[in-house]
């Protein structure tokens, strides 16, 4: 099998896979981050949202051969401790139901925030509307996101 | 609202511990605790009066979690009672997930029973440990135990001001006879201080980072991966495959034929796949080719079973009810309506497919680690499958990407045992989204065939409900929660009402769907309601309170059947009326609609605001709930639960549908099975508790039914066009 060469998360990993392994699985099987979640195989869902050179992309759609070289960033790497804004709203809001979804959903609304830091309710329904939650947990999804840009907003002063 | 967090510093821990490999998956907190259950020194002892709470004498408060959590935040809540008469910091508390263990009593999450099942247990648990914390102090100062009292992990001699933490207390208390549970002081719940305010979420910080904690995200050493393919048809065998093809393709380590048995809830016959990756077994599995004996299920199909239910309510049904003499008050009634009303089967569909790792052990027996609602029926089917003694099975369960109900059932439990059994070796079977939506046991489908009456003071006065309702390879038996009780709305509350059910023999699997029954009947009670409010000329919310009557208990249909308090149900519906603002002036194409509900226990009325363009085009604004289940635990998770059903409700009525042909379930992925988004969420959906002084119920699943008839009453009030036939994208919603 060929070894890839791919940058996850700031650091150089190889992964020996078939050249059309979707980049979900050899970051889940090969790689060990299993943030990174299976929802649907094929681009329906979201779950599997990661960032391809800073855009939002899904990974079950995305074969390995394709991303050598490129910057990828999955949930444990959005931010080095942990704390990003929308992580720490989606504790403080209590998002979560069963949090199947959400590396996916916050993993789209970053990439939101860092084109567009101060979203209308529209723009965030917009952004989001590819991300599905089984659980339905889209308010507070969108009051966490507008929480987080508040925060960003308060930081920036 | 800020909420209590674990510490990072917490989780690294964890991550770094399991990294030693052990083969218990990586996600059980319960290794961290264990490190901390180390004693200090050689006379130092652990704190365990109970099977729910562990302190060490660093002042480590280690808290069980008994049953699964599916979302439904149980792992927070129910340590939130232990931690409550416990009188300990909640945020500083270790929560570890319990496995399979009889020393917890039952663990299973379903019904919206683990609240009313452990509510006094826990408090008890919390209650002992208390008390035997509060007499180690008591003993070490040489008092009274009356003089100190226990606050915030510490015990405090009130005279003095004295203080020893429970770390401090935990090895004497450790050497006391534990007081019988049944008569231990429980604190006034009027001085609770954790219960029934806003917690976050135990495992949120360790969701939010992407951290291994759901059943796929399970990785044991020397693990394979497999695929299973039953047959497209329930019921069909597999009968021959290109087995040496897919052998030879690259990373594949084995296939093979397993013959199953006829129990939908256990091992059918399939094709395994059996690889070094995830990926390299699916990629295997598209070249799979397998001869099926499909069997008679071939010949159904959505439309064929139409027609049968069709015939079927031609006739007479079994009488499952009957009171007074429907036909004599239908014949005399000032006005008749009729109506047949029809929701469809859907699926469960939770996010993370059914997976589940099997793990051969030593001694010849085997070790499940899944993502189970019933941990005990894993246990067992895994034991049948293998023809062991459930001794032999050790069942640990991960957090759960969505239940629903589905993983009630543990089909996939009993194929990754197989699996692993014939390898010999650690296996994680994970499905396909297909697989997932095609092998369900689905919310079954029905017909309610509706005739009713008012008189001429506008009073119900004659109910008849022929209710046509799906078997399993059975006419005498509806399948699983597909029955309907004797007692359901309004049976007991109309002087003359009958109600009949006739059984479409099928040989499609149902099962229990979030408020399963209630999730479709509610739809066709409440939306018959409303047109027969409509013909008395009365408002919808007074035709039902009218119809609730005075303030009573009305006894239950049989033992099992709660009885009805009305003044509950009145409660709510007013609370929601008014919350809502019902009655409200609004446009054409702009309407209010009223439902309520009773299950679980629970009583729930909910009031949605729709508008819908004359092209059709629906939006709903707003769903206002009003909620008596006694008193709340977590507030924040009981209102996530709330909105979370309201939603559901709104998902399936809207757009859900499983239909068959030529006895395949059509759908397949969220391309034709759609999930409700984020852009169709309502902005608001406004919850509202009354906290009686009722024992707590649960709120998993009693929210959902009244939101698919307060939504189409909206829509009709919106538009004058009355839904009787799920889903809503059946219909025309067009006016002009």
């Amino acid at each position: 099998m060929p070894t890839y060469s791919l940058k996850v998360n700031g650091q150089v990993r190889a992964v020996d896979v078939a050249a059309d392994t979707p980049l979900l699985w050899a970051l889940r099987d090969n790689l060990e981050l299993v943030g990174t979640k299976f929802g649907c195989g094929a681009g329906f869902c979201g779950a599997c949202t990661i960032h391809v050179n800073g855009v939002p992309t899904r990974s079950c759609q995305l074969p390995v051969s394709t991303v050598v070289g490129m910057e990828i960033t999955t949930i444990e790497g959005l931010d080095p401790a942990g704390t990003h804004a929308l992580q720490k709203s989606w504790c403080d809001l209590d998002v979560p139901q069963c949090g199947y979804c959400q590396a996916g959903q916050i993993m789209t609304a970053a990439a939101l925030l860092k084109n567009n830091p101060h979203p209308t309710d529209e723009e965030i329904d917009g952004a989001m509307a590819g991300n599905l939650c089984r659980c339905c947990t889209y308010l507070r999804i969108r009051a966490a996101i507008k929480d987080a840009a508040g925060a960003a907003k308060g930081a920036a002063r | 609202m800020s909420l209590p967090t674990l510490t990072r510093r917490d989780f690294i821990r964890v991550t770094a511990i399991a990294g030693g490999g052990f083969a218990l998956g990586y996600y059980f907190r319960g290794l961290d605790a264990l490190a901390d259950a180390v004693p200090l020194d050689n006379t130092a002892r652990v704190f365990t009066p109970n099977a729910f709470i562990r302190i060490t004498p660093d002042g480590v408060v280690t808290i069980i979690a008994k049953n699964p959590e599916v979302g439904q935040g149980i792992k927070t809540s129910l340590p939130m009672i232990v931690a409550e008469e416990l009188e300990v910091d909640f945020s500083k508390v270790k929560i570890e997930q319990a496995a399979l263990d009889p020393q917890l009593g039952p663990q299973f999450a379903g019904g919206s029973l683990s609240t009313p099942m452990n509510y006094d247990a826990l408090r008890r648990a919390g209650a002992v440990a208390r008390t035997m914390l509060v007499e180690a102090a008591a003993q070490t100062w040489g008092v009274q135990a009356s003089e100190c009292f226990a606050e915030a992990g510490t015990v405090i001699h009130r005279p003095t001001g004295r203080r020893l933490t429970y770390g401090e207390l935990a090895t004497k208390a450790a050497t006391l006879p534990v007081p019988d549970e049944k008569t231990v002081k429980l604190k006034g719940t009027d001085d609770f201080k954790l219960l029934g305010s806003r917690v976050g979420g135990v495992d949120n910080p360790l969701i939010v980072t992407g951290q291994p904690l759901f059943g796929l995200d399970q990785k044991v050493p020397g693990m394979r991966y497999a695929v299973y393919e039953k047959c497209p048809v329930f019921g069909g065998k597999a009968v021959s495959a290109n087995l040496d093809r897919i052998k030879a393709l690259p990373g594949v380590r084995d296939a093979f034929i397993l013959a199953g048995d006829t129990d939908y809830s256990g091992l059918l016959s399939g094709v395994a796949i059996v690889a070094d990756s995830t990926w390299a077994a699916f990629s295997a599995r598209r070249q799979l080719r397998v001869v099926w004996n499909e069997g008679a299920g071939a010949a159904q199909s959505s439309e064929s079973l139409a027609a049968q239910a069709e015939s079927l309510a031609a006739k007479e049904g079994r009488v499952l009810r009957n009171d007074g003499d429907v036909a004599a008050a239908l014949g005399a009634a000032a006005t008749k309506v009729e109506a047949t009303y029809f929701y469809p089967y859907i699926s469960h569909a939770t996010l993370e497919p059914q997976n589940c790792t099997a793990i051969p052990t030593k001694d010849g027996g085997m070790d499940i680690l899944a993502p189970t609602q019933t941990p005990g029926g894993a246990q067992e089917i895994a034991a049948k499958t293998l023809n062991l003694s459930k001794e032999k099975i050790k069942v640990r369960f991960t957090r759960i990407g969505g239940g629903f109900g589905r993983r009630l059932s543990n089909d996939y439990v009993a194929e990754a045992a197989a699996i692993a059994a014939q390898i010999k070796a650690p296996v994680k079977l994970t499905w396909s989204r297909e697989d997932d939506l095609r092998h369900d046991f689905y919310r079954p489908m029905a017909w309610h065939h509706l005739t009713g009456a008012v008189d001429a003071s506008g009073g119900l006065v004659a109910w008849h409900d022929h209710f046509v309702t799906v078997g399993l390879n059975s006419e005498a038996n509806p399948g699983a929660s597909a029955g309907i009780g004797a007692g359901e709305f309004p049976g007991r509350f109309v002087p003359n009402f009958r109600l009949e059910q006739s059984i479409l023999n099928t040989n499609i699997p149902t099962g229990y769907l979030r408020a399963p029954g209630s999730n479709g009947i509610a739809f066709a009670m409440q939306g018959f309601i409303d047109e027969l409010a409509h013909a008395a000329g009365k408002d919808p919310l007074e035709f039902r309170l009218a119809l609730l009557g005075p303030d009573r208990q009305v006894p239950g249909a049989g033992a099992h059947d709660p009885a009805y308090d009305t003044l509950r149900m009145k409660g709510v519906l007013r609370l929601a009326a008014e919350k809502a603002g019902w009655g409200k002036s609004l446009p054409r194409g702009s309407g209010q609609g009223i439902a309520f509900h009773f299950s679980h226990q629970g009583y729930i009325a909910e009031v949605a605001e729709v508008s819908v363009a004359q092209d059709g085009t629906l939006r709903v604004h707003a769903v206002t709930v009003a909620v008596d289940v006694g008193p709340i635990m977590n507030l924040s998770g009981a209102e996530n639960q709330a909105q979370g059903s309201v939603l559901d409700g709104l998902s399936g009525a809207w757009l859900q549908e499983i239909t068959i042909d030529h006895g395949r379930v059509v759908q397949g992925n969220f391309n034709d099975y759609p999930l409700l988004r984020i852009t169709d969420a309502p902005p608001k959906v406004d919850v509202h508790f009354i906290q009686s002084k009722n024992p707590p119920t649960g709120m998993g699943e009693p929210a959902l039914p009244p939101l698919p008839p307060a939504l189409c009453n909206a829509i009709f009030a919106a538009t004058g066009k009355r839904i009787r036939t799920l889903p809503l994208t059946k219909n025309d919603l067009r006016w002009s």
